[in-house]
């Protein structure tokens, strides 16, 4: 029996419950993901650019692959769950794509941004509340003036 | 007198209706949650400053939350095993460890964003604080919202009934997990 057979038709499943397919031990899968979050914790303390984003973000991906196919058993899941998947997905870079050069570029004919565009995303006061510094680039004076002369 | 759902399996593609939704559901959620991480993304990458805005994020506060989150999940698909199981009540304490999980997270994440706000970090203070209470104030909701339903299918788990729902709670509790993860490095790791 196939391993998309056998999900949710296996004998011995209860009330319709999918049975998980191969044998999983969760907690050894639970204790790798823990030693990963650590890991994505500790690697950007060293403070080197490639180790952090390696660190935390090829790390995310490899936690999320865990928890997607181990958790929600996706490797066993039927074809139907991987289409809806990809389609979302692929939604999300289309998304991206169609707004990464109006936010991303800023030269070009059309591509021209009013100069208080950076400026609005970044507050001209200190916004203080509790005495505390003011937040972090709340001065606006380093704000890159993308494609502005 | 009460009405049974009759249709419980969509023939043509072999899956539960219920775990079909599930998953219908989670696409509108990759829709809605992928939207936000990636304008976000496109804003950070054109916005270098907003680094020195992150720096302000309690990472050892994302960091707990995440190991919450990561073991909610466990105790989520062990409930599933055990409905799996048959064994309803067990599957039922599990869940309400999972929800106990997830309140957890929200007071950690309520005294987290008690301290930023004290110290000016508002929704206005920038467009870094805008992303960062938007992205993990809609994640914060949908946790919320997985509580409560799991509350219920506890509730009926504990009785012996609808145990196919055990499952389609969890898958959807994991993927809010998956958005946490993405969600973590993104608003407190990155610099």
């Amino acid at each position: 029996m196939s391993a998309h057979s056998a999900h949710g038709h296996a004998p011995g499943a209860h009330a319709g419950v999918a049975p998980h397919g191969p044998h999983r031990n969760y907690v050894k899968i639970w204790a790798i993901l823990v030693a990963l979050l650590v890991i994505s914790v500790v690697g950007p303390m060293t403070g080197i650019r490639v180790v952090m984003l390696t660190t935390a973000f090829g790390i995310a991906l490899v936690k999320a692959y865990m928890v997607a196919k181990n958790f929600m058993h996706l490797d066993i899941e039927k074809p139907i769950v991987h289409w809806l998947l990809i389609v979302g997905l692929a939604l999300m870079v289309l998304l991206y794509g169609a707004l990464a050069p109006d936010i991303q570029k800023g030269e070009g004919q059309y591509w021209k941004k009013d100069e208080n565009f950076h400026k609005s995303f970044t507050p001209e006061k200190p916004h203080t509340g509790g005495g505390q510094a003011q937040p972090a680039g709340g001065s606006g004076a380093g704000t890159p003036e993308h494609g502005h002369p | 007198m009460s009405v049974k759902t009759i249709a419980t399996q969509r023939a043509s593609m072999n899956i539960p209706t219920g775990r079909l939704a599930v998953w219908w559901v989670l696409l509108s959620e990759i829709v809605i949650f992928g939207g936000v991480l990636a304008s976000y993304i496109l804003h950070r990458l054109g916005h270098p400053e907003w680094a020195e805005q992150a720096a302000h994020t309690n990472v050892w506060a994302g960091a707990f939350n995440t190991l919450v989150l990561l073991t909610s999940s466990l105790s989520a698909v062990l409930a599933h095993q055990a409905a799996e199981k048959g064994d309803g009540p067990k599957a039922a304490r599990l869940l309400q460890l999972t929800v106990f999980g997830g309140l957890v997270f929200l007071i950690v994440k309520t005294f987290e964003w008690r301290e930023e706000i004290i110290h000016g970090y508002t929704l206005q203070a920038g467009g870094f604080w805008s992303y960062y209470y938007t992205a993990a104030g809609l994640h914060a909701f949908h946790v919320l919202a997985g509580m409560v339903i799991m509350l219920w299918v506890a509730n009926t788990a504990r009785k012996n009934q609808e145990l196919h729902r055990v499952e389609n709670i969890g898958i959807y509790w994991h993927f809010v997990d998956i958005v946490w993860i993405f969600l973590f490095p993104l608003l407190y790791i990155a610099k």
